[in-house]
């Protein structure tokens, strides 16, 4: 199969689609939208709505400033840091939750709980709590986005097939090599999803924290721009961190491409 | 002084309490029976008769409520790891990991049972052969169909050289064709092989082309008929022995 048929199929089906794959139809959008904003700018005041060249310029400044990358790098490794560590603590409660329903009974609630605790409440007590600004974002970033993690790995424990389970127990593994072949390979789906889906949560959250607790970073940034009223500054960040989670999205969908790649799809699952 | 029995039930229950805490369920009732190495037994009964819980129960994937189950003169079930690489289970459906290609999910058992990863997709490659599935060794259970994927569970239950191999109605779910032309292949490979077999089915045309030895169950699982089935029985003797099973079945039907 020519390559250009199974990019062509994966479309088809809406399997596989991904940021790489909308192919003209996206840069249409994005150019429809930029073309929006620049008719706009010519109608509505400078310091709401800047043209679309002055803020390609500022984009443009911030790639080109050692310090300006230094503050797009710092918010991505928030980012990535408060994620894996969110992942990894998830995961460690999803699986004694999904053996035991006695601790389960404990833990749910008090997810739930966490659930209804909005991100600034723990920007406020994070600032009090801690010293160290950097801390401080990696514990709002955790707290945050944990509950997700938790509930999407004990979903993907939980789908895994009795019948696998049987058969696989039936060979006699060691824990891990059950483990290894079986509850990994049925709980990476989920882990990958999960990932994509707390990656947007915690781009939203990260720049919260960043506002109002870090010297740095694309929050910080934010906020210098709010403080001069600088729209085409404010725009040029905002799409720092867009570009930041379409390219790790875009890693992700990757790396799902590759590890499912045994999933099979309908031709008339469109 | 005659050999120890391969398998060996010795009034064994199994009953599953209610979810809802009505009614406990009895899947088993004082079951014994006793199989020698290398015999070929056929269980035959009704759907719900509870053999695939006597299944699990050899398999040692449930613990027995009473009575004693010995597989190689060790308990199954508390024995549990010691039993790898010994017992070969083919089920009902393919169970085929959707993540593994063909020659990876044939080599699972060789691997868990840490056999050199050279050596074991070698030994896979060789069983797919076999079975007819040399070319799609590299496919993934998605791509082939369901006579193949059973081929695929068979060759993954025979790679490991079980001493002893649990069917349960390996060919109830494809089609008559593919399960007919499938049966004749299994039987040769039992035979070549000398692997205790035990064969759950629903089928008596199936237990009777398969076993050597026939323990018809009535519910909950006892052995409502046995009969042991010589290679040279006449069509008249076989027939008989149909008619006595459709009669256990029927009768066990009109006693519900």
């Amino acid at each position: 199969m020519a390559p250009d048929e199974g990019s062509s199929a994966a479309r088809r089906t809406g399997k596989g689609l991904n940021y790489f794959s909308f192919g003209y139809e996206g840069f249409v959008a994005l150019a429809g939208l930029a073309l929006v904003w620049q008719i706009a700018s010519f109608f509505i005041p400078h310091f709401l709505f800047p043209s679309v060249p002055e803020i390609a310029a500022r984009l443009f400044a911030i790639f080109t400033s050692w310090n300006s990358v230094a503050d797009a790098l710092a918010t991505s490794a928030r980012i990535l840091a408060g994620l894996t560590g969110a992942f990894v603590l998830g995961t460690v409660l999803a699986m004694p939750m999904a053996r035991s329903s006695a601790f389960e009974r404990y833990a749910y609630p008090l997810l739930n709980f966490n659930q209804g605790i909005p991100a600034l409440s723990w920007v406020v007590i994070a600032i009090i709590w801690f010293r160290g600004i950097e801390f401080r974002i990696f514990f709002i970033m955790v707290m945050t986005t944990l509950p997700a993690f938790t509930f999407q790995v004990l979903d993907a424990y939980r789908a895994m097939s009795k019948d696998l389970f049987e058969m696989t127990l039936a060979f006699r593994p060691t824990r891990l090599d059950l483990f290894r072949t079986l509850v990994w390979p049925t709980v990476i789906p989920g882990i990958l999803t999960a990932w994509k889906v707390n990656l947007g949560n915690a781009a939203r959250v990260v720049v919260v924290a960043e506002l109002v607790g870090a010297t740095g970073g694309v929050g910080y940034e934010l906020l210098q721009q709010q403080q001069i009223f600088d729209m085409a500054g404010a725009v040029a960040w905002t799409l720092v961190l867009v570009i930041f989670v379409l390219v790790v999205q875009g890693i992700i969908t990757f790396v799902e491409s590759h590890v499912l790649r045994y999933r099979a799809f309908a031709e008339r699952a469109s | 002084m005659s050999a120890p029995p391969e398998i060996l039930f010795e009034r064994v229950s199994k009953v599953f309490p209610h979810p809802g805490g009505g009614m406990p369920l009895e899947a088993v009732r004082e079951l014994s029976f006793a199989i020698a190495r290398g015999e070929l037994v056929a269980i035959l009964g009704k759907t719900g008769c509870g053999k695939s819980t006597t299944f699990n129960l050899i398999a040692g994937l449930m613990r027995p409520s009473a009575g004693r189950i010995l597989v190689q003169g060790h308990d199954p079930y508390a024995d549990f790891a010691s039993y790898r690489g010994k017992i070969g289970i083919i089920f009902q459906n393919d169970r085929l990991m959707p993540w593994r290609t063909a020659i990876e999910n044939v080599a699972l058992g060789l691997e868990l049972n840490k056999t050199p990863r050279a050596a074991r997709l070698e030994i896979a490659a060789a069983w797919l052969a076999r079975l007819g599935l040399s070319g799609h060794e590299h496919a993934y259970p998605h791509a082939l169909s369901g006579g193949m994927r059973q081929r695929v569970s068979i060759a993954r239950a025979f790679a490991g050289k079980p001493g002893i191999l649990l069917c349960d109605e390996p060919f109830s779910a494809l089609d008559e064709h593919t399960g007919n032309a499938l049966r004749e292949e299994f039987r040769e490979l039992l035979l070549q092989t000398g692997a205790t077999s035990i064969f759950i089915t629903h089928s008596i045309e199936e237990a009777l082309a398969l076993g050597e030895r026939l323990m018809v169950f009535e519910r909950p699982a006892r052995i409502a008929y046995e009969v042991t089935l010589r290679a040279d029985m006449s069509g008249t003797e076989r027939a008989t022995v149909r008619g006595r099973i459709r009669q256990v079945l029927a009768s066990e039907i009109s006693a519900k």
